[in-house]
């Protein structure tokens, strides 16, 4: 019920893809408020990533539509997402393997010194600078990201993503290559950023970290949506029980 | 009694390669770089001394010989810088040959025919408006087949193979299979030759400018260091790098002021002059050769642009991961178009000083060019997989491709064993080159 008191953030609308005859998304809703962490679960292939991808201008949805503070948005490029100030951390991380932390963290929106250069100087502080913040034990700034352990590159990418004052963030498993210790930074990240007002997708297959970050969770199967629940409402059964039957519990409102 | 000694023995020899090491690490020299120049001097002494040895005369390492590579490089190095974008982007420009030679015959028709007709023989605008021409013309071209393959998704192997055929056609078509010349004398002067040359004051001014870069990109460096408080290299290393970047510099302008003009041109111009020629002669020097300065601007200025700007930037994120680069919003088609119109404006350039340097204009002129424009750029170090390249390993390897040439011309192999070496040599230096990278990982 709350949803409907205030303009969500984001609002996604009967979203259809399909790659070559497979629906790997089947008019799928979802929604994202300020201040919201809205979790995404399901089975490999069952059309998260997918699903974000046409939020983050990656694809372009067959049908459907979408609103981003309750007017109607045309999302065609990642370009145009980041008009909207919609972050990506990808699955895939998205790096230039071939350039270093900082090329990679200003890719497409490089610090230009007055005369229109390339400022690789004053980009490569601002990324010592997050990386402190983010990962303090990151030193490798001179090397290509092709060098970097799993742990780096996705550090590296989470950065991108932070660094630029996103108001909707779209993390898919951002913590897959993490140990426990980088695993728990990011889990600080997440609520830091949730307190400062952005709205964040998190594609996530580890149940426990969905109850504990999100305040909502929407479970999708074979490119549906089973259902979106409050995460306080239900327990960790309830939702394991949603990926796998593809069922939502009986009696639960959202 | 050997323990004690074999010990000392490898400390010895760690510490030479410490020092070694630690003389790299602070003039951060790239070893790379070190070993192509190396190659390249190994090639120029073999030729020199195998002259020496076996025709009792080293022709190699001469005034008159290197100021002729240099010359001969000139045209393959131009196009070389292009193609250094084209193959880290995973793409590949087999028309360029074809293109110069249809550019070539359009300027010649423009010189000889179209233009004098319109603004008169000889008008002084006349070398401006041609050379206007050819560099729209290979743009142009150069989109179109950029266009066809980013916006109709042909793969650039293919539309570019195409190219190679059509446009050597439509050259021929032009030219009718004639030679076209000569070329209007300002014109020629692009190609090279004496007069084609900027001479000893010119070069020396030339010089100047050089070393004068040199010392502010090192100053500008260490600014911008202290800037951000990251470590500085240490003071001798900057000046070893100043010394050694000045004196190349300045070297090679002794070098091309050593070459004097020929004794005939240098009568016809006394004559002209009302110059008269002292005993012992008159010695004129070539200094730098017009086409060679164009090499060496454009060398600088696609440094520039692919070490300081966006877009240099964005050609190496294509290349490192195409799909990254869309995702982080770079409009990777339309970059597709603008580096294939880049190859195409240096190729139409490259026209210019081939067609000048002969003075006319034929639509054979830069058959196999596309080979060994490519060659340099692979000998230079441009991976074929993509995202990795530089202008300067181009340039070089366009040297070495055309030392090898010239080195083989002078102590007298003939065409067939210039084409096996050329040939074993590229796949040599490729090899040599995965090697280095599989140890450097
Ligand atoms: N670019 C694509 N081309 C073809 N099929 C795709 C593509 N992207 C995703 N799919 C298919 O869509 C389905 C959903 O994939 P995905 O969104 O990656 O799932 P998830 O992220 O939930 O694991 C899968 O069947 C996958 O094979
Ligand atoms: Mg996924």
């Amino acid at each position: 019920m709350k949803q409907t008191t205030k303009t969500p953030l984001v609002e996604m609308r009967d979203i259809s893809i399909s790659f070559g005859g497979i629906k790997a998304v089947d008019h799928v809703s979802i929604d994202l408020h300020p201040g919201e962490v809205v979790g995404l679960l399901g089975h490999n292939g069952a059309g998260k990533s997918t699903l974000i991808k046409c939020l983050s201008g990656a694809y372009k949805a067959d049908s459907g539509e979408i609103y981003i503070n309750g007017e109607r948005a045309e999302i065609n490029n990642p370009r145009d997402a980041r008009h909207y100030n919609i972050e990506t951390i990808y699955q895939t991380l998205a790096l230039a393997d071939n350039l270093d932390a900082a090329s990679n963290l200003f890719l497409g929106r490089e610090l230009t010194t007055t005369t229109g250069f390339v400022n690789d100087a004053r980009m490569e502080a601002e990324t010592r600078k997050i990386m402190g913040r983010l990962n303090p034990n990151f030193r490798k700034f001179k090397d290509p990201v092709k060098a970097l352990s799993g742990g780096q590159r996705q550090s590296v990418a989470i950065a991108r993503a932070v660094y630029f004052n996103a108001k909707i963030l779209i993390m898919d498993e951002p913590t897959a290559a993490l140990g426990p210790q980088e695993t728990q930074m990011v889990a600080e990240l997440i609520q830091e950023l949730k307190a400062q007002g952005l709205g964040i997708f998190l594609i996530e297959h580890d149940i426990h970290s969905v109850m504990h970050l999100c305040d909502r969770a929407s479970v999708m199967k074979n490119g549906e949506m089973v259902g979106t629940v409050n995460v306080d409402e239900v327990t960790d059964e309830d939702i394991l029980g949603m990926i796998i039957l593809g069922k939502k519990p009986e009696g639960v409102a959202s | 009694m050997t323990q004690p000694n074999t010990a000392t023995s490898t400390s010895s020899a760690d510490a030479r390669t410490g020092l070694v090491k630690r003389f790299l690490r602070a003039t951060e020299i790239d070893t790379r770089l070190m070993g192509m120049i190396g190659a390249l001097l190994a090639i120029w002494l073999g030729f020199h001394f195998y002259g020496v040895i076996f025709n009792g005369y080293g022709a190699f390492l001469t005034p008159r010989n290197l100021w002729n590579l240099s010359v001969q490089t000139s045209s393959i190095g131009i196009m070389a810088t292009g193609m250094v974008l084209v193959i880290v982007t995973r793409h590949i420009d087999l028309s360029v040959g074809s293109i110069l030679g249809f550019c070539a015959v359009i300027m010649g028709m423009m010189q000889v025919y179209v233009l004098p007709q319109m603004i008169g023989l000889g008008h002084p605008a006349l070398w401006v408006l041609a050379v206007i021409c050819g560099l729209v013309l290979g743009t142009l071209v150069g989109a179109f087949q950029g266009w066809l393959i980013a916006y109709r998704t042909i793969p650039a192997f293919i539309v570019t193979l195409g190219g190679l055929l059509v446009w050597r056609g439509v050259a021929y078509l032009v030219a009718r299979g004639e030679t076209i010349s000569p070329l209007d004398s300002t014109f020629a002067l692009l190609g090279g030759g004496p007069y084609g040359s900027v001479g000893a004051t010119g070069s020396w001014i030339v010089g100047i400018l050089g070393c004068a870069g040199v010392v502010f990109m090192l100053l500008n460096g260490r600014s911008q260091r202290r800037k951000f408080m990251f470590p500085q290299r240490p003071v001798w290393a900057e000046l070893f790098l100043g010394a050694l970047g000045c004196g190349a510099v300045l070297g090679s302008v002794v070098l091309v002021n050593s070459y004097p003009w020929p004794i005939g041109i240098v009568r016809a111009y006394a004559a002209k002059n009302n110059i008269t020629i002292p005993e012992g002669g008159l010695f004129i020097s070539h200094g730098f050769a017009i086409p060679v300065l164009i090499l060496v601007t454009v060398g600088i200025a696609m440094t520039i642009l692919m070490t300081r700007t966006r877009f240099g930037r964005y050609v190496f994120a294509i290349g490192g991961n195409p799909e990254a680069a869309e995702l982080a919003g770079i409009n990777t088609r339309w970059m597709t178009v603008k580096i294939f119109a880049l190859m195409g404006f240096l190729t139409g350039l490259s026209s210019v000083v081939a067609s000048a340097r002969l003075n006319s204009a034929t639509n054979a002129l830069g058959t196999l060019d596309e080979l060994y424009v490519i060659a340099a750029a692979v000998i230079g170090g441009t991976s074929l997989a993509g995202g990795v390249g530089t202008i300067y390993g181009a340039i070089l390897g366009a040297l070495v491709m055309q030392s090898l040439q010239t080195g083989m011309v002078l102590i007298g192999f003939d065409a067939a064993i210039q084409q096996i070496v050329v040939g074993s040599v590229l796949v040599i230096a490729v090899y040599l080159d995965i090697l280095y990278r599989s140890k450097s990982k």
